[in-house]
């Protein structure tokens, strides 16, 4: 029933981008939320509070929405990839199991401390946030173990045609779980980091609350240049690691069909759609592909024409993708060392360009990180689990009907959550911080007085 | 250590905890959700209203995600088929999960009265779904669901006869009665005594549906094999039928704490007494006994039980011991004058 199959696939191609968006703003902004706690609890500067709330308040928007639709993606393995779920679920079910049990308690409780206590118990301010921090962290680290496992699985047996958990700490110490977890983290960075840069630049721009989105864009900028700076780094290491264990994904990277040592890199080059080699190969310079895919200029690579056909994934979706996604960190390089360099000169406030740019960049870090995502999920292509089983054999015998009321019902739905959500982060960002002081005034007493209920700022 | 069929037997204990967990502490929250546009009549008290369950539904709603994660990483099988055969319904459910959770965090985020009566309605419709199809279905799971060995999917139809409606309003009852307790405990002002008479009534239309449940399930299902089988058993569903009465005794005294918990007790002692009566079954089928998964079908490996359990032992005390410290951090009583809700 390949109808079953394409709907399941699209569904959670949906489900996962859509969950996608809200988890990395997730994991980037609550270390620097977290820091302008700490910071605040160091030096009593109320500024830093103000930053806090501020900032804070963007984030549980933001992580409303990550909440509702990660529920999803803990039940949909057993929904539409029910055969897969049989298969794996020795191996898959226990990290999931440990991520709600370690990171989703601990995140849920200490961001609700964290709303409603932080003007009544301003002491458990920073801690309650880096409770957040370690449990969304720690999220991370579990779900990629369970992910790891699909990619690269490792510390298993098969009995009875099923994987059978064999050592734990091989699931776990996997290495391809920890380069992508590092790689995800650093991406995740450069999400939440530009936009702090974007919404910052936004009121910079307009000279509004100087001081106050000035030291924001400062910390958000060292973030950013820590990330791009790491962001090609880890991503070439995972690459290496990937091109190791996981062959075709690796030759997809860079579209390479002629297995042979000493691969020239393509300045442009176009898979074809028949996903049997390339139309056009232009720009050619020698032994760079070895270079980047196996660290060494004379590495010997697997072309994809020495890959049966059935076992290729799409390339030219793991191509772009691949291109997209590392054109799109090199960018994100040069835009944080430019900001770097005008803020080091001291001529931020007069870069009107960047400052006008910024606020429209802020889409793109989710763009690469989906796409760095789609090129792990569509480069493991056809296996669901490398090797051991087929996307095809994992979907739930379930009816058309079904999958498509939920397929459905899952994109208007989400739709409008993510309408509802953009509308409530752009307007709180544009308002600006609660107290309205200007540089120099002194800060008024934060919650409004009770008369009158608080109408929304 | 613990033989393979012990450990899993345990585990098969853990899986029913943590869903009892999760009705217990939901029901509350689901209850805030169905009472809310009746209960609030100006914005301090839906800010009064949304800081009784704020701090606290989203760490109740991680029960339920652990609930399903432990049923998949400990009972992969059942994972595998109750999630598929019951897809329809799942998906309702989890369409109501996120209506229920943005409504309650945007409607005061936003401006205009359109954004905030379509959270607002939100909120409630979200709620109300979540617990209707969450009764039903789980009462669908003691009744036996209608699956053949083909493990055919479950139509949201064959759900709805008498016995799953009758859990589903079960379920609403008890939210309602949980949830306007647990508001009267927190609030002071006209919502208390607004709150505290909802309690009153609805306390009256718990006690006939469980006891019409109570009756249904005696009649309908197969539940009660194993309390024939071992009478002391049968201490479960009287204990909850006591603790049911005791809501009232302290409800008449002004003790309100106490009768929320006696509230919670009794919605615990209802689910499990389902659940004892399942056991070793996991999946029960209404159309071909043998057909019906039980525990030694669905487990994960020694192994993979083993470490789960190891995790849980260390992990599940913490988890309560801080969930327990964010209950007595937001112990005050909530005033008008003072409550801020989600801005």
């Amino acid at each position: 029933m390949p109808d079953v199959l394409l709907l399941s696939r699209i569904q959670f191609a949906v489900t996962i981008m859509y969950h996608f968006l809200f988890v990395p703003l997730t994991l980037g902004l609550v270390l620097l939320v977290a820091i302008m706690e700490t910071l605040y609890a160091r030096t009593k500067d109320d500024l830093y509070r103000r930053m806090a709330d501020f900032w804070g308040k963007l984030f549980v928007i933001n992580f409303a929405l990550g909440v509702v639709t990660g529920i999803t993606m803990e039940f949909q393995f057993g929904t539409n990839w029910s055969e897969y779920s049989k298969f794996m679920g020795d191996i898959f079910g226990a990290p999931l199991a440990i991520e709600a049990l370690v990171a989703f308690f601990l995140e849920s409780t200490f961001i609700g401390i964290w709303i409603f206590g932080r003007e009544r118990f301003p002491k458990l301010r920073a801690l309650s946030m880096w409770m957040v921090a370690l449990g969304t962290t720690l999220s991370s680290l579990w779900i990629i173990t369970a992910n790891g496992f699909m990619q690269n699985p490792v510390g298993y047996t098969l009995v009875d045609g099923r994987v059978h958990l064999e050592n734990f700490w091989a699931v776990l110490f996997n290495p391809y779980v920890w380069y992508m977890l590092v790689h995800t983290l650093i991406g995740s960075y450069i999400v939440g980091s530009f936009f702090v840069l974007g919404v910052s630049a936004y009121h910079l721009l307009r000279r509004q609350h100087v001081e106050f989105f000035h030291r924001s864009f400062k910390l958000a900028l060292a973030l950013a240049l820590f990330a791009t700076v790491m962001a090609p780094l880890s991503g070439h290491l995972a690459g290496l690691n990937a091109a190791k264990v996981q062959p075709a994904k690796a030759a997809a990277f860079e579209s390479i069909w002629e297995s042979g040592e000493a691969q020239p890199f393509f300045l442009l080059a176009v898979p074809s759609l028949k996903n049997d080699g390339n139309i056009i190969e232009w720009g050619k310079i020698p032994y760079l592909g070895s270079l980047l895919t196996t660290n060494s200029p004379t590495g010997y690579v697997k072309g994809l024409g020495d890959i049966p056909a059935d076992e290729r994934p799409p390339v030219w979706i793991v191509f772009w993708s691949f291109r997209l996604m590392v054109g799109l960190g090199l960018f994100f390089l040069a835009v944080a060392g430019y900001a770097w360099w005008r803020e080091r000169k001291g001529t931020l406030l007069e870069a009107r360009g960047l400052l006008k740019a910024l606020p429209y960049f802020i889409p793109l870090p989710y763009v690469a990180i989906n796409l760095g995502w789609v090129v792990t999920e569509v480069g493991r292509q056809p296996w669901i689990v490398y090797g051991l089983m087929k996307t095809a054999d994992a979907v739930s015998p379930i009816s058309i009907g079904d999958i498509v009321f939920s397929l459905v019902g899952l994109v208007v739905f989400y739709t409008s959550l993510i309408i509802a959500d953009v509308y409530l982060l752009v307007k709180h960002a544009k308002a600006g911080p609660e107290v309205a002081a200007s540089p120099g005034e002194p800060p008024a007493k934060a919650p409004k007085a009770p008369a009158g209920r608080p109408q929304e700022a | 250590m613990l033989s393979y069929d012990a450990l899993s037997v345990l585990w098969f204990i853990l899986w029913a905890v943590l869903w009892i967990v999760y009705f217990t502490l939901d029901g509350y929250t689901l209850g805030v959700g169905i009472l809310f546009p009746f209960l609030r009549k100006n914005e301090r008290e839906e800010a009064q209203l949304q800081e009784v369950v704020g701090p606290f539904w989203n760490g109740n709603e991680v029960w339920l995600i652990t609930a399903g994660g432990a049923t998949f990483a400990a009972f992969p099988l059942v994972y595998a088929e109750m999630f598929s055969t019951l897809y329809v319904p799942l998906f309702l459910i989890l369409f109501g999960l996120f209506y229920r959770a943005t409504g309650l965090e945007f409607m005061s985020k936003g401006s205009g009265r359109f954004w905030k009566a379509s959270w607002t309605f939100a909120f409630f419709g979200g709620s109300l779904a979540v617990a209707l199809l969450l009764g039903v279905a789980f009462a669908n799971m003691f009744y036996g669901l209608a699956f053949d060995r083909t493990m055919n999917a479950v139509t949201l139809a064959s759900l709805l006869n008498p016995y799953g409606i009758l859990g589903g309003l079960l379920f609403v009852a008890f939210a309602v009665l949980s949830g306007s307790l647990w508001t009267a405990h927190k609030v002071s002002g006209p919502l208390h005594d607004r709150a505290r008479s909802v309690a009153g009534w609805a306390w009256f239309v718990v006690l006939g549906l469980h006891g019409l449940f109570l009756s249904a399930t005696a009649n309908r299902t197969t539940i009660l094999d194993n309390y024939n089988a071992y009478p002391i058993l049968y201490v479960v569903p009287a204990l909850a039928l006591l603790l049911l009465l005791l809501v009232r005794f302290f409800y008449a005294r002004g003790r309100l704490l106490w009768s929320f918990l006696m509230t919670s007790g009794a919605i615990a002692l209802t689910t499990a007494t389902g659940f004892i009566g399942m056991f070793p079954r996991m999946l029960i089928s209404r159309l071909d006994p043998a057909a019906s998964i039980t525990l030694y079908e669905a487990r994960a490996s020694e192994l993979t039980l083993s470490i789960m359990l190891f995790v849980a032992v260390i992990f599940v005390p913490i988890v309560i011991g801080y969930q327990l410290w964010a209950y007595r951090l937001f112990r005050a009583k909530i005033r008008p004058e003072e409550a801020k809700g989600y801005r």
